[in-house]
């Protein structure tokens, strides 16, 4: 296990040097010109030359790498061009606040996909497999910015629960996820994530559920006189690797796609950031954004990997 | 264990009461497309002790027949009549949840798959002791210890490591032994082998056989032996059931089916068996194949095939043919000479029909003769 749990993070530091030269490289493939929306219209070609000198942009492609990837490893992500503010402070902060609400929703997503997808399965083609289903096509199909402002109509217009943008007064400094006068700010951007994943991980737990109810190990389980119930236990702890795997595909999904999401709400997270530093072709945030969540994305995949070795004894092997 | 042998019921039946009585037993799977009858009237009793092999080929029903013994079918889509008798249970009878608890501590049951019919992600130790404290309420320690004892019992070398293996961990002999451990666990009294040696290795298949007919002796088990293989059927058997599209055609002693085979199907199957045939003689394969069950047809269902035919045998499924020993065969050849069952050949011989056109013209010819 050990072993395995070694090499398996061993692997990881590769990945992360190749997504790294990838970050780096994207942009520089990405058209525009940094420099030239910063200056006035009317400065002259040596200022351009003296601010390009200035960022260090004047050097040659992998000398600008290797600088970069030097400072990136002691944290240092450049200055943002905009708004001449470190980049990592304004990234690892929006990063916590898309992290934290993409994995409330996640888990939401996971437990009521796993207890809808259960219900479906056990009552395979009655009512509740096809309300169930209907439930999950609803959440597969719509579009999460459509049904962000539908949420805001409703609960924020008309009925004045819920707040419907931003992250109340105190901005993300300060949010206190446990107390509710902030976390109302939370509620519908984390519904309007939850949604997708909950649609797409009902239908995938419910079809793989099926087929191992129908392994031959099941027939032995009942043999052997176990409970519907503990023969579910035993089907539900089966399907888990592959469930796993689609959790942590779907939260990689969130953090990295819940730009309409947090547009809609003005959620200040990475996906507003991304936006935000595309808009003002703003390299250094672009870069440290993409970075900050590519490598993310290796981890979640590195720790559903370790996850899938402890449910799965089979996996360790191969 | 106390639930099977109720001191109120057992002094009132008769000391040589069966132990399994199955009567009139049809199973049919219903579905949109079409209803297939996979058990069409099955009547069989067993003795406290005994081992009743049933043999047939695929499809003839015989694993049906055993699943039914515990309800495995799915419920919405079978229709089972007849009854069942296990002990004082009426199998077809009882609530669901006394059935679960007959199912592993009464009658067990071991499948044809070692490799699929654990479950992967427990251990083998986790799979015995679930089964025990399901049943008999054993602690956590008392219900490792005894499946450390099982394990013993079925000969697994190092009990003690490969409780803790998973099911890949371990090759497919020792992987049956462990769902004989299973279903041993809480001492049935009835325990179903569904063709449990099949995919083994011929060398593992006897260990397997030897073992399991060891314990059933010691147990003092009933065992139910799905097998297509005869030469396993001569190994295990005190009974013999030959079955075919869903009945029992011939049914009697290991000596009397196998030595004595009345039907033209038990004939014809033990003739298409490698014995010591000398080399390059053609064993006589059985031609055509068999019946559809959604579709099965008024009379005799082995009459497509048999090269023994008469009219009648068209019209209706022949009747059971019992002789003083209990050997009963299904046909309309068989009659009772004496004390034994005897089969009246006709006066031409058909010839050896190793191909369905040759078996059409040999039957048209009898049909033609008869008439």
């Amino acid at each position: 296990m050990w072993l395995y749990a070694l090499r398996r993070i061993i692997l990881t530091i590769p990945i992360l040097f190749g997504v790294t030269v990838i970050c780096f490289a994207l942009v520089q493939i990405a058209p525009g010109d940094p420099i030239q929306n910063l200056l006035s219209p009317t400065a002259s070609q040596a200022d351009a030359e003296r601010l390009r000198a200035a960022y260090g942009l004047d050097k040659p492609l992998p000398v600008q790498y290797v600088i970069w990837l030097g400072k990136v490893l002691v944290g240092d992500m450049g200055m943002s061009i905009a708004n001449n503010t470190p980049v990592t402070g304004e990234v690892l902060r929006a990063f916590m606040n898309t992290i934290v609400i993409a994995m409330i929703a996640v888990v939401i997503a996971f437990v009521l996909s796993t207890i809808f997808g259960v219900a479906a399965a056990y009552r395979s083609g009655g009512l509740v497999d096809k309300a169930i289903t209907a439930v999950a096509v609803f959440g597969i199909s719509v579009p999460t910015f459509w049904l962000g402002v539908i949420l805001v109509i409703i609960f924020a217009v008309n009925l004045s629960w819920l707040p419907a943008t931003g992250m109340g007064a105190g901005g993300s400094k300060g949010f206190d996820y446990l107390s509710w006068s902030d976390f109302r700010f939370a509620v519908m951007p984390i519904i309007a994530l939850a949604l997708p994943p909950l649609g797409i991980m009902t239908r995938t737990t419910r079809s793989s559920l099926s087929e191992i109810l129908n392994q031959d190990f099941v027939q032995t389980l009942r043999a052997k006189g176990l409970t519907e119930t503990e023969v579910m236990i035993h089907a539900v702890r089966n399907i888990m690797p592959a469930a796993v795997a689609m959790l942590g595909l779907q939260l990689g999904y969130l953090i990295g796609g819940s730009v309409l999401v947090e547009t809609v709400f003005t959620w200040p997270g990475t996906g507003y950031l991304l936006n935000k530093a595309i808009l003002t072709r703003d390299i250094p945030l672009l870069q440290g954004t993409i970075l900050v969540l590519a490598t993310a994305f290796v981890l979640i995949n590195l720790v559903v990997d370790l996850a899938q070795s402890l449910i799965d004894p089979r996996i360790k092997r191969s | 264990m106390n639930d099977m042998t109720p001191t109120n019921l057992s002094g009132s039946m008769p000391l040589a009461a069966p132990f399994v009585r199955v009567k009139d037993l049809r199973v049919r799977f219903v579905s949109r497309e079409a209803t297939v009858r996979a058990v069409n009237g099955v009547t069989f009793d067993l003795a406290r002790g005994e081992v009743l092999c049933v043999i047939g080929e695929s499809g003839s029903g015989k694993s049906v027949m055993m699943r039914s013994l515990l309800r495995l079918h799915p419920k919405k889509r079978t229709v089972i009549e007849g009854s069942m008798q296990v002990g004082e249970h009426d199998i077809g009878a009882v609530s669901d949840r006394v059935l679960s608890k007959l199912r592993g501590s009464t009658i067990s049951m071991i499948f044809q798959e070692p490799m699929t019919a654990l479950d992967p992600l427990y251990t083998i130790g986790d799979q015995i002791v679930e089964t025990v404290r399901r049943h008999e309420g054993l602690g956590r320690e008392a219900a490792w210890a005894r499946a450390l004892e099982l394990l013993e019992l079925v000969r697994v070398p190092s009990p003690e490591r490969r409780l803790k293996a998973y099911p890949h961990e371990l090759s497919g002999g020792l992987r049956q032994r462990a769902m004989i451990a299973v279903a041993l666990s809480c001492r049935p009294s009835l325990l179903l082998a569904d063709e449990p040696t099949t995919a083994l290795d011929a060398s593992v298949q006897i260990q397997v056989l030897v073992l399991l007919r060891k314990l059933q002796r010691e147990m003092e088990m009933s065992m139910i032996f799905v097998t297509h293989d005869l030469g396993v059927a001569a190994q295990i058997a005190d009974k013999v059931a030959v079955m075919y599209a869903g009945r029992i055609i011939e049914y009697g002693t290991v000596a009397d089916v196998l030595n004595r085979p009345q039907h033209p199907y038990t004939r014809a199957m033990l003739a298409s068996t490698v014995k010591d045939q000398e080399r390059g003689v053609q064993l006589e394969a059985i031609a055509g194949s068999p019946p559809d069950l959604r579709a099965l047809p008024d009379g005799c269902s082995f009459l497509p095939r048999c090269g023994y035919a008469k009219p009648e045998c068209a019209v209706a499924m022949p009747p059971e043919t019992v002789d003083a020993r209990g050997h009963m065969a299904r046909c309309y050849r068989v009659g009772v000479e004496g004390q034994r069952l005897a089969f009246s050949a006709p006066a031409i011989q058909p010839s050896v029909c190793t191909n369905a056109s040759q078996l059409a013209a040999a039957r048209a010819e009898m049909l033609g003769r008869q008439a």
